[in-house]
């Protein structure tokens, strides 16, 4: 799974440095920097209200940072409209599932593909798709609204992937799926990687499942990073396991659980 | 046959405001903004259209086709540099903008064009088609009137194939039903809702100059006819385009059998607001309007 990384590699896909972003008055991102190497999934964990939709967001170009950039290969693409974001090859697939309901299975994945011009490429992408899910070609002429939670999951999953990201942002894809469903995504995300070189940004609370599938993971706190590393080694840290992963060593370390600190505060 | 003659009249009527009705939906469906200029937007076209043809001396075909690819263009600008900059305001601050820039259109145009009737030469403007001649009469059709159903069918017909076959139509409807997954499919949304706001433009401007030679003339406050179109959305469900030309019909053909049968004073007075009385009815009965989309928005 997860193999050694160098520590600082030379030219990362995307870099995010010392961003700060606010909505309205508050501050909900304060001064994230995080890297994305090629060909690699990262995962941002944190609970609620952390800030990991918001780094997203502010990656895409839905919300502008108020300090800091954003470097997708090479450029600062920080402020600009998320449509550009997108056409310059970030997907972004968004929490909750947003399908353009009464529109087709098959037109909702066309219009992933909406800012590509090289159409015989399109056709046969959309056929790699369906071979990922095989489900949605099923229900090819179906419209999108009545499809299940988990098949409009896959749904847009798919839809991003036929813009042929070179970068994509995934937004808690297991919320709301049951775990057999949760498994069967991300096991599709991982071949997704492998397979098809996407590398991917995943956004998660299920840290247990994220840190199986991605190579390095950051920790997200009240709009900081607390913590960074390879995910094997994550997995192994004392602290992730107690906060996020919910595993107790109470007794072999000794100490009454409220009075675990986490090391970093 | 009398009854034909309204039926006709009706269906021609209600293809106008149907028209108008389509232009206010398709508007309200991308940006959920209320265009209550819809009306005042046809007023320019018809009179760029008279413009052209009436005093610049262009054949009615040309003059007629340059003056809505104008209102067309005049619509995405309106988009581009004002009402653009208004979204994510409360509604009702859109809804008084809309209504004053219709307001400012009305008097521009009574200053440029004067507040007299004018009216321009339409190739089959007067002529008729008398079917049916016997001894107990004979039924008498416009050809305006003809004209303004076949314009609708055809019309009606292109916007359909163009929403569901094209690629930039599908991307309309995308962004109208979620606006911010549009974007995220690197969608131009905000390009793609001017390019919206100028097709409704163009669509009313071709319900105008079809109408102009069943109305004979016109004046700056033809536009007025739109709140009557609005009341066809309101049936139709606002959100729904066939619901939207659906409601013109019902009112256009109401309309004409209230003039037509309603005994004395009653046709003249009650013929004009026929449609709202229907429209209370409707909302009465059911609020969402007649064919509102079951799934809702998100927004």
């Amino acid at each position: 799974m997860a193999e050694t990384l160098p520590d600082s590699l030379p030219d990362p896909l995307l870099s995010v440095r010392n961003i700060e972003t606010y909505y309205g008055p508050i501050m909900a991102i304060r001064g994230v920097s995080l890297d994305v190497p090629k060909g690699r999934i990262v995962t941002v964990l944190g609970a609620n209200g952390a800030g990991k939709t918001t780094i997203l967001k502010t990656i895409s170009g839905v919300m502008d940072p108020q300090k800091g950039s954003v470097t997708f290969e090479g450029a600062e693409i920080q402020g600009r409209d998320p449509d550009w974001v997108a056409r310059r090859g970030i997907a972004h697939v968004p929490e909750g599932r947003e399908v353009f309901p009464f529109l087709t299975v098959r037109e909702n994945l066309l219009m992933g593909a909406f800012a590509r011009s090289d159409r015989a490429a399109v056709a046969e992408d959309l056929d790699m798709v369906y071979g990922y899910f095989p489900i949605l070609k099923e229900r090819a002429e179906q419209q999108a609204g009545y499809l299940s939670g988990g098949q409009q999951q896959m749904l847009v999953i798919a839809r991003a992937l036929m813009a042929r990201p070179r970068l994509m942002l995934l937004d808690e894809p297991s919320l709301g799926l049951s775990p057999l469903l949760v498994k069967e995504i991300f096991g599709i995300v991982r071949r997704l990687n492998e397979e098809q070189g996407v590398t991917m940004l995943l956004v998660e609370q299920n840290a247990n499942m994220a840190l199986q599938t991605a190579n390095y993971g950051y920790v997200l706190e009240l709009g900081r990073i607390v913590m960074d590393d390879e995910c094997g080694r994550l997995l192994e840290s004392d602290d992730i396991k107690e906060f996020y992963l919910g595993v107790k060593k109470d007794a072999v370390r000794g100490k009454k659980r409220w009075r675990r600190k986490k090391t970093w505060r | 046959m009398e009854l034909i003659q309204v039926l006709v009249a009706g269906i021609a009527q209600g293809c106008v405001y149907g028209l108008i009705a389509l232009g206010f939906v398709l508007i309200y469906k991308a940006t959920e903004q209320v265009n209550f200029a819809q009306g005042d937007i046809m007023m320019l076209g018809m009179f760029a259209a008279f413009t052209l043809i009436a005093i610049a001396g262009f054949p009615w075909w040309l003059g007629a086709l340059i003056g809505i690819a104008i209102t067309g263009l005049f619509g995405f600008c309106l988009d581009a540099a004002v009402l653009r900059r208004i979204i994510g305001q409360p509604q009702f601050a859109v809804i008084i903008l809309t209504i004053a820039v219709g307001f400012i259109f009305r008097s521009v145009a009574g200053g440029v064009w004067g507040a007299d009737p004018v009216s321009f030469d339409t190739p089959y403007g007067g002529m008729v088609i008398t079917i049916d001649e016997n001894e107990t009469g004979r039924t008498v059709l416009d050809v305006a009137e003809l004209a303004i159903i076949l314009g609708t069918v055809v019309l009606v017909g292109a916007l359909y194939a163009f929403f569901r076959f094209t690629r930039i139509g599908v991307a309309m409807q995308a962004s109208s039903q979620n606006q911010l997954a549009a974007y995220y499919m690197g969608i131009p949304v905000k390009y793609v809702i001017s390019l919206i706001w100028g097709i409704s433009a163009a669509v009313s401007c071709i319900a105008g100059i079809l109408l102009a030679p069943k109305i004979a003339t016109f004046d700056p406050d033809v536009g007025f006819l739109a709140i009557t179109a609005f009341a066809a959305a309101v049936i139709g469900g606002f959100g729904s385009l066939p619901g939207a030309v659906l409601g013109g019909l019902i009112i256009g053909i109401t309309e004409q059998l209230a003039q037509a049968y309603l005994p004395g004073e009653y046709a003249r007075s009650i013929a004009p607001v026929s449609g709202f009385i229907i429209m209370l009815v409707v909302l009465l009965i059911r609020p969402d309007g007649l064919f509102a989309q079951i799934q809702r928005k998100k927004v």
